[in-house]
């Protein structure tokens, strides 16, 4: 049994990317084990690892953790990334769900018809600009501080460089009225371990692709129509 | 201003009930301000109460609560029934998002059109007893104690009695094939502020109607 965590998913980011961001953030070296065909899933099942039938799994400190959110409250509080105390996590919990449910609006692109995509990318950069990311410059312009809460780097922090990232795939010049997350997008950006995960050949995951769209579906059996949200 | 927290939110369970079933578990008195019509929403929206511009929203503690995770967690940990570390937390927070994805399948019903409704029925029947709930009676046969986690009282408890009883509604013998589950719904129950929660009045809320579903959508879309 190595220490290290064991991220058990598709070679894609998925409901994954989050966690190999914190993990990477917090400079914790982790292995990955990609499913990339139905047996290995079944395999899997079977030997009674995934709770409840699902990925992802995190193979971490004795425990098979399943549920992404629990999986990155853990890594956030074991390694000091979920703030000093309760109000502290309070807000680092409310800004992660705002950007979860940004990143959410992406999660199911690459599973569109080509015709839903054109519209989802329309939804998510409307979202993005007037709903999510007007939210987090007010933050950063309010309180004059390098990371979003209590003065210190955070899984917040994390989790919006993620988001922006993302979105800016979308349309790329998408931070344009945003000067506060652009200064944040640069700083955040050259922290040493995230700097680290930023450059190529790290664990990083690209763009999804449609061989990653065909792997899931084959892998979980799921070739029913997916629609935009 | 009142000590109490103050939930903004429509009529009805969705994405609050949890948050009311925890807030009464942990025997804390709370007010409730419904929004009922558009206007409302647009009210608190612009009034620059909602992070987010959505509900839920908790006044609580000189914060105004948005998301519902974040709201549970905070009361949760405020309440000391969110374990005693980060092990015990990690245990809750797999078991509570089952519970989760179970529930909102199980909301998902009203809004189903017509010509899906048998086959949504059945998902949530076979998710249900297929996937959820052989899970917790394993953990509780496995362990033999009356909580889920940590031999004590935590929001994964009050979570399953709350999914539990919404199971039920859709099917009433869906715990037939599970004893423990039967036995830890009777047990929990009986818990002084959730059996007072249980009772008719107090603020817990009934399963949406069809005919109230296109109100809600109103409000929200």
């Amino acid at each position: 049994m190595a220490g290290k965590p064991k991220l058990y998913y598709f070679n894609g980011r998925g409901k994954m990317e989050s966690i190999r961001w914190l993990l990477a953030a917090a400079g914790v070296e982790f292995e990955e084990e990609f499913l990339e065909t139905r047996e290995q899933y079944e395999k899997l099942l079977q030997g009674g690892s995934l709770l409840f039938q699902q990925v992802p799994l995190v193979e971490i400190d004795g425990m098979k953790m399943v549920q992404t959110r629990a999986i990155l409250s853990y890594i956030a509080g074991k390694y000091n990334l979920y703030g000093k105390d309760l109000k502290e996590r309070a807000l680092i919990d409310m800004y992660v769900g705002g950007t979860d449910d940004l990143m959410g609006f992406i999660l199911m692109f690459p599973f569109l018809s080509a015709e839903d995509k054109e519209k989802q990318r329309a939804t998510i950069v409307q979202k993005a600009t007037s709903r999510y990311f007007p939210v987090y410059e007010k933050v950063l312009k309010d309180h004059g501080q390098s990371f979003l809460v209590g003065n210190k780097f955070s899984w917040a922090d994390v989790h919006l460089l993620e988001a922006i990232l993302m979105v800016e795939e979308k349309k790329s010049d998408v931070l344009s009225g945003f000067p506060q997350l652009q200064a944040f997008k640069a700083r955040i950006s050259s922290i040493p371990t995230i700097k680290k995960f930023l450059e190529p050949g790290s664990q990083r995951k690209p763009v999804p692709d449609d061989k990653y769209v065909e792997t899931v579906r084959r892998v979980l059996r799921m070739y029913y129509d997916i629609k935009a949200n | 201003m009142s000590g109490k927290p103050k939930l903004h939110y429509f009529n009805g369970r969705g994405r609050m009930e949890t948050i009311r079933w925890l807030l009464a578990a942990a025997g804390v008195e709370f007010e409730e301000c419904f929004v009922e019509a558009k206007d409302d929403l647009v009210k608190l929206q612009k009034g620059g109460s909602l992070l987010f511009q959505q509900v839920p929203m908790v006044e609580i503690d000189g914060m105004k609560m948005v998301q519902s995770r974040a709201i549970a967690n905070y009361i949760a940990a405020k309440y000391n029934l969110y374990g005693k570390d980060l092990k015990e937390r990690a245990l809750i927070d797999m078991y509570v998002e089952g519970m989760t994805d179970l529930n909102e399948l199980i909301m998902g019903h009203t809004f189903q059109p017509a010509e899906k409704k048998e086959q949504h029925f059945a998902t949530i029947v076979d998710r249900a007893t297929n996937r959820y709930f052989p899970v917790y009676e394993k953990v509780l046969k496995d362990h033999g104690q009356d909580f889920l986690v940590g031999n004590r009282f935590s929001r994964a408890d009050v979570q399953l009695l709350e999914t539990i009883l919404a199971a039920e509604e859709c099917k009433p013998d869906i715990l037939a094939k599970f004893p423990l589950l039967q036995s830890f719904k009777a047990r929990t129950s009986n818990i002084p502020t959730i059996k007072k929660f249980l009772q008719p009045g107090s603020q817990r809320k009934p399963p949406l109607q069809e005919k109230d579903v296109k109100r809600v959508m109103e409000i929200f879309h």
